[in-house]
């Protein structure tokens, strides 16, 4: 006969000491690795930074390659920061316009828009747009070299990729950006003067030389002098990203997305920073 | 004949199997001893040594991860090996300065898996880039004639104005041959010159390897798997297996050999075995 023998619920089994223990190790062991991971590519960033520095003071300059690279920088992005700078000073016309009326200061339309696209909008925005078209661009290309063997093929056959490669690169958006971001704001201010012109009539001399008495060399100076900040940031972060791509196509991708997202960053960083500067200075 | 003995990576033996000494003549420009080379902790190369003799052609077989490119590029490096030396033409390749190695470099041709052919440039500009950073006292109409003599040379005389995107496989690893010959190198090191490419085409890069050496009096490291490459261009072979070299012989050796793991590599490919039966 069959004992009747208590029926005990099964209780839910509680992690144990052990596990748990193990579980913590686990995450601190990972939180490591990705403050180390962090640091390598501080070392690494800033490795290549002073390889690009050496390379670029080298006794053999690629004047060709620094020519190519400055047509496709600058050539290549033309028409479309034509259309935004056009776009950018139209807009800012159109936005203003209605609140200036309302306080009577209409006539000081053409300073202000001139005034806010020299100093801010035309480095910015011509900038980012540059990170998007040049960063990817140099980020993808590098990347897709370093896949296909391209660079490795460059070293065996003695030639130092960082001369060829990197340095014109660099050398190029460096230089270019800052005269794209002039013919930025040119058409920017043409494109103000005819925001104008839909709601209003000024005469295109008119415009010109109200908007011209605004900007001032202080106005002008700093904000030439941070593009090539901006310029030198956008061709380093693009060839960094490219030239430490991972081995697969994946990493080309990849190379170019970081390639723009970091590159913004730096844009809008050295904004910052020239602002303050820019500010205790004037 | 001395008995070498073989052992694992980590550090086992494994079989015994005879290695042939070289010629008395034989003078070796690549000497490769007890290296090692890993990646984080995965173990790649382990203990490896081996020679290259003047003029000879040395085929290197092994399965895929067996270290074979990684070895190869060791040699130039292209990657730093963790422990051991090689040796070419007398220096140690690890200890060198950058100019030393560029210097090196110069006479080191490598031909890559994928051609490697830089793709913004036409054939004409591939073949025109190493030579004018490399022999810097020739006169323009001196590189034309090299570029075209390179070009003649793996019959691709015709195509030096297009771009590798117009080439066919085939066509851009003649190419990728042609621009490192250009710029006569003493060594040349191919890493699996025939991967990819149809049976026709792979014999036509193996008769050009052999070609290449006897035209430019080069001596290779042939890395393949390729057992139709190894028979048509090895003068000596040797076998690598987790890392070291498992066997070393000739390609005569190779296929009358009893070892498991040989006859799986050689009997696999005999071309109609299988059909006839």
């Amino acid at each position: 006969m069959k004992a009747n023998r208590p029926v005990f619920k099964k209780l839910p089994k509680l992690p144990s000491v052990k596990n748990q223990a193990i579980r913590l190790s686990e995450n601190a062991i990972k939180k490591t690795q990705n403050v180390n991971r962090f640091f390598l590519e501080i070392g690494e960033f800033n490795l290549f930074l002073w390889l690009t520095i050496k390379a670029t003071f080298s006794r053999h300059f690629e004047f060709r390659e620094f020519l190519r690279q400055c047509f496709l920088v600058g050539n290549k992005t033309l028409p479309l920061i034509t259309l935004t700078g056009l776009v950018i000073g139209l807009v800012l016309t159109i936005q203003s316009r209605p609140i200036l009326v309302d306080f009577g200061a209409v006539s000081k339309l053409p300073g202000m828009v001139a005034l806010s696209i020299v100093r801010e909008m035309g480095p910015v925005v011509t900038a980012l747009i540059c990170c998007g078209k040049i960063g990817s661009g140099m980020g993808a290309e590098l990347g897709s070299m370093k896949v296909t063997e391209q660079i490795d093929a460059m070293e065996v056959s003695s030639t130092n990729p960082m001369r060829f490669l990197v340095v014109p690169r660099v050398l190029a958006a460096t230089i270019m950006i800052p005269i794209l971001v002039l013919y930025a704001d040119a058409f920017g201010i043409l494109g103000s003067w005819a925001g104008s012109n839909i709601k209003g009539d000024v005469t295109f001399v008119l415009f010109m030389t109200q908007a011209f008495s605004a900007i001032g060399f202080s106005d002008l100076f700093p904000a030439i002098i941070k593009t090539f900040f901006f310029g030198a940031a956008i061709g380093f972060v693009g060839c960094y990203k490219g030239y430490t791509a991972g081995r697969g196509t994946e990493s080309v991708g990849k190379a170019a997305n970081q390639s723009v997202v970091l590159a913004s960053v730096f844009v809008i960083l050295i904004d910052l920073i020239a602002v303050q500067v820019t500010d205790m200075l004037y | 004949m001395e008995p070498s003995s073989y052992t694992n990576l980590q550090g086992r033996a494994e079989t015994e199997i005879p290695a042939p000494s070289s010629p008395p003549s034989a003078k070796p420009i690549i000497e490769v001893k007890n290296l090692y080379k890993g990646f984080g902790n995965i173990p790649v190369l382990g203990d490896l040594t081996l020679h290259l003799n003047e003029n000879e052609n040395l085929v290197v077989l092994g399965k895929s991860g067996s270290g074979k490119s990684v070895l190869i590029k060791c040699m130039v490096r292209l990657l730093m090996s963790d422990a051991g030396t090689i040796h070419i033409f007398g220096k140690n390749v690890n200890e060198m300065t950058d100019r030393e190695l560029g210097e090196l470099r110069v006479k080191i041709g490598f031909l890559f898996q994928s051609g490697a052919l830089y793709d913004s440039m036409t054939i004409r500009e591939n073949l025109e880039f190493p030579l004018v950073r490399i022999k810097k006292e020739l006169s323009s109409k001196e590189i034309d004639q090299k570029i075209e003599e390179a070009l003649e040379n793996v019959g691709l005389a015709d195509t030096i104005d297009k771009m590798p995107s117009e080439l066919s496989g085939g066509m851009r690893k003649r190419a990728s041959l042609a621009r490192t010959i250009v710029v006569d190198p003493l060594i040349m090191l191919y890493d699996e010159p025939t991967t990819g490419l149809d049976p026709v085409t792979s014999d036509e890069i193996s008769a050009l390897i052999n070609n290449v050496q006897k035209t430019y009096n080069t001596s290779s490291i042939i890395i393949t798997h390729d057992i139709e490459c190894a028979r048509a261009t090895a003068d000596r072979v040797i076998m690598l297996n987790k890392g070291r070299v498992y066997m070393e012989g000739t390609i005569d050796e190779f296929e009358q050999s009893e070892d498991e793991l040989i006859q799986s590599f050689f009997k696999i490919r005999q071309p109609s075995s299988h059909k006839a039966q």
